[in-house]
Parts: structure tokens; C-alpha cells; sequence
């Protein structure tokens, strides 16, 4: 009998790395989602609201509806992704039911538990989640992630914090690299992820799993910058669907993730896009209500 | 020699990683006129509607197929596989086309259904090749001159047909390089 093993970390982190170098776009409707692929994206989330109208809405936002879900996973033939709240394994679980590509533990919904995240390790299905650094980032590896994001500042069209969070995650790797053995164990303690997993990043001299760019990324030069700064792909939440001609800044951000050294091309299809979504300055923001500081 | 890796979206570096194992230089390419300096090249996994749109959009398409009916070898894995078949199931996306085969895409189902395997693939030798299959598509006809190389539970998952290689699985993401050196000997 051939022995078939499903659900592995092998498989888990290998979709990530299939979605590499593309744009994941999020949804709210399965027409959106066509024109998300249409426009060439690699992957759609689905959810009931954008994370600038969860903004507006305030309140407590959760898993989406599995209707508007399964609609979506209907209407388009790449992968598809939903969230589910910081903590919830039971939403991860129905999310896993449904059939979903990949999970969002996501710090766009409002957190279910305010000291432990899911254990990803028991699902068969990847999750990706947010990091602010490294130490966050090889948390959220050790309980079970496939695939990292930046956090940024969802919602706002303002890229500073995405730039904020790669920036560190590669200053801390670059600065890990140039550790003597014998500090490992104090840098680890400090970051205050584990052990092994700093080895590792030791080793590779970058995450064990894919990283991509997430959170305010509105115009082709965002996604690019972020591309430069060695991001391994883009996630647009508002900026896409909340600016004047979706179906054109959609395609030209796709193609800005391709061409993201190519100042000429990036010239290109920067032109004529019609208005981006609106932007937030992050300091107007309190500090309570920034979604950045969910997760620990 | 040089092999070039199309770089349009997916696992590119994966696939430059195992030429370098190999010895063999690998280029990412993104525009027609790197398609000049290569002898050879593979199109990796990602999105298939992705990758087929980008190389309409920069214009690779037509010229990759000229290549490719002109001799050049071309190595596609599960996207690439999909991008090189003559007929895609239920599919106006757009593609190279050159095989002589029907493609399933996410033929067994979606990431949950993800797997690894041992396969049998008797041009390799005897020692079976590690397989990983995501989202995978198959090939569910193939007619001559295309020829199945490997087949996993009844579906063909590797087949060859002259210059052109493609594959259902994902040989970059392991250590195994058999295959790759299977395709460069193509190149030679």
C-alpha cells in the first residue's frame, strides 16, 4: 500500500510558497472575487467587510458568514482564504469544514482570547499570521503557522506600519546572523520566541516559512516598496476594492509585484489609476483601537 | 548553460536553488528579450491564471511557444504542467498549449487534500521519488507523441513529449534532483 500523508508541514507551507510573488486580494462578494482573479491575483480572502469598513463599524467583528464564504470559493478556481478571530479555534475549525485553502488568525477580527492563539499544529489546514517582529513571527511558527505576514495598520491605505514591521523582521534577522553561538539562547530569550526556531533563522538566514507584506498597501509603488524590502508577496485588504477603479489598480498591482525592480514598468502602470482609497495618518488613531497591538 | 526560470509568480527561487545544486545557472525571467540568453526553460508552480496572464500582459506568451515548437526544452511543474497543455478541463485561461494532453487543475481537490507521496518513475531509476502534490493538477488524457512518465492512482503525473517536461508534482521543493537533472540532460 502507498502511504499518502495529507495535512503535512510540508504541504502547508508548500501552497505558501506556491503563492509567492503574487497578490492576495481580500473579497466580500463572489463578483469581486472574479474580478480579483481576473485581474490576476493569486489567491483571494473572503470576508463579510473590508478591514476599512470594520474600522468604521467598530463593534466586535468575527468569522464571515460560510455562505458568503462557499459563494466565493464557487466563483473562482484559486485558492481561497477566510479569517478567523486571534484564539478561536472553533471558527478555525468550521473554516477547516468548509474546505478553505488557508486561515487568517487575524488581528482584523476582534480577539476571542486575549492570552493564547490557536494551536495551529492540530488542524490539517495552513494558517498564516501577523507579525510586528521576529519574536512574534517565530511564535506564531512554533504553535503550528505556515506562512507570516506583516500586521501593518489594516484598513487605513497608509503603509507606514507594513514598512515599520518588514524593517524590523529583517534588521532582527540581519542582527541574529552576526551573533556568536553563545548569545543564542539571551537573543531568544529576549525576542522571546523559541529556541529552535531562532537556530533556524540562524541558519537560513530568513523566516522558515514564506513572509509576505500585509496591512495599508493601496498603490503599485506600496506593494513594489514592499517587494523591495523583501517581502515574498502582497496581501491588499481595502485598497483594492475601496479605491475609484478596482479592476485597473488590481491588475497594475499584480503587475507591480512581478516587476517590482523595474522603475520603468512600475512608471507604467502607476499611470492613470483614478483615485486610491482614502488614507488614515496612523497617529490619529488611539492606541487602543490600532489592530496592530492584538496578539501576543 | 543557462536555464532560465520564469518569474512571473510562484516558486521560482525554489527551482533556481535546485539548478545551482546541479551546477547549472538559473535566471529569473521576466521579460521577452532574457528569453534570448537561455537554453532551456521551466515554468514553476503558482497560480496557472496568474502566470498565463502576466505573460500575455509583458508579452512571453507567443514568444515561449515559438521557442518551444522550435526545440527549446521546457520544464513545467503543476502550474507550469497546466500551462503547457493543449486542452485545460472547464478553462478558457490562457496558455502555452503545446502538449498533446487534457489537464485536470486542482485535480484532487483543495489544500486539505494536499499530500506527499512516493512515486514510481522508472526513467529516474528504481528508488522512488518523494512527490509533493499541491492543489495538483493531472493530466487525464495523454496522446502521442506525449508519453506518461509516471502515473499515481491511475492519473498521469509526469509525462514528456520530445522537448517538453511536465510535471504534476513539485521536485523544486525537495532535495531530490533527479529530475531536474533529467531535464538538463534534455538541454544538452
Amino acid at each position: 500500500m502507498v502511504q499518502v500523508e495529507k495535512g503535512t508541514f510540508t504541504v502547508k507551507k508548500g501552497l505558501a510558497e506556491m503563492l509567492k510573488g503574487g497578490v492576495i486580494m481580500d473579497v466580500t462578494t463572489p463578483e469581486q472575487a472574479k474580478i480579483a482573479e481576473e485581474a490576476g491575483a493569486c489567491a483571494v480572502m473572503a470576508l463579510e467587510r473590508v478591514p476599512a469598513d470594520i474600522r468604521a463599524a467598530g463593534g466586535v467583528a468575527r468569522m464571515a458568514d460560510p455562505t458568503i464564504i462557499l459563494k466565493i470559493m464557487d466563483a473562482v478556481t484559486i485558492p481561497v482564504m477566510a479569517k478567523a478571530r486571534i484564539g478561536h479555534f472553533v471558527e478555525a475549525q468550521i473554516l477547516e469544514k468548509l474546505g478553505v485553502d488557508y486561515i487568517d488568525e487575524s488581528e482584523v477580527l476582534t480577539p476571542a482570547d486575549e492570552e493564547f492563539h490557536i494551536n495551529k499544529n492540530d488542524f490539517k489546514v495552513p494558517f498564516v499570521c501577523g507579525a510586528r517582529n521576529l519574536g512574534e513571527a517565530l511564535r506564531r511558527i512554533g504553535e503550528g503557522a505556515a506562512m507570516i505576514r506583516t500586521k501593518g495598520e489594516p484598513g487605513t491605505g497608509n503603509v507606514v506600519e507594513a514598512v515599520r514591521h518588514m524593517r524590523r523582521v529583517m534588521s532582527e534577522i540581519r542582527r541574529l546572523q552576526n551573533l556568536p553561538e553563545e548569545e543564542l539562547m539571551t537573543f531568544a530569550k529576549e525576542i522571546q520566541a523559541p529556541y529552535e526556531l531562532v537556530l533556524e533563522v540562524k541558519k537560513l538566514g530568513r523566516l522558515p516559512v514564506v513572509n509576505f507584506a500585509a496591512g495599508g498597501i493601496a498603490t503599485p509603488a506600496d506593494a513594489a516598496l514592499m517587494m523591495q524590502l523583501g517581502s515574498d508577496g502582497i496581501f491588499v485588504g481595502s485598497g483594492i476594492f475601496k479605491s475609484k477603479d478596482p479592476k485597473k489598480r488590481a491588475k497594475a498591482i499584480v503587475a507591480a509585484t512581478t516587476h517590482y525592480n523595474d522603475p520603468e514598468i512600475l512608471a507604467e502602470i502607476s499611470k492613470d489609476l483614478g483615485e486610491a482609497m482614502p488614507g488614515i495618518e496612523i497617529s490619529s488613531i488611539k492606541q487602543e483601537e490600532r489592530m496592530q497591538e492584538r496578539g501576543w | 548553460m543557462q536555464i532560465g526560470v520564469l518569474a512571473m509568480q510562484g516558486a521560482f527561487l525554489e527551482h533556481i536553488r535546485s539548478l545551482e545544486a546541479l551546477g547549472v545557472k538559473g535566471i529569473e525571467i521576466r521579460k521577452k528579450n532574457q528569453l534570448k540568453e537561455i537554453d532551456g526553460l521551466i515554468i514553476p508552480g503558482g497560480e496557472s491564471t496568474t502566470i498565463g496572464k502576466l505573460m500575455i500582459e509583458f508579452d512571453l506568451m507567443d514568444t515561449v511557444r515559438s521557442l518551444v515548437e522550435d526545440g527549446m526544452p521546457v520544464f513545467g511543474t503543476c502550474a507550469g504542467l497546466v500551462l503547457l497543455a493543449q486542452e485545460i478541463i472547464e478553462s478558457d485561461q490562457p496558455r502555452i498549449g503545446l502538449m498533446n494532453a487534457k489537464a485536470r487543475r486542482n485535480a484532487f481537490g483543495r489544500q486539505i487534500e494536499s499530500f506527499e507521496v512516493d512515486l514510481d518513475i522508472p526513467v529516474l531509476g528504481e528508488d522512488p521519488f518523494h512527490a509533493v502534490f499541491i492543489r495538483a493538477p493531472f493530466l487525464e488524457e495523454v496522446n502521442p507523441p506525449a508519453e506518461v512518465l509516471a502515473r499515481f492512482m491511475d492519473k498521469t503525473v509526469l509525462a514528456r513529449q520530445g522537448n517538453i517536461l511536465a510535471a504534476a508534482f513539485h521536485p523544486e521543493l525537495t532535495n531530490d534532483l533527479r529530475l531536474h537533472r533529467y531535464f538538463i540532460e534534455l538541454a544538452k
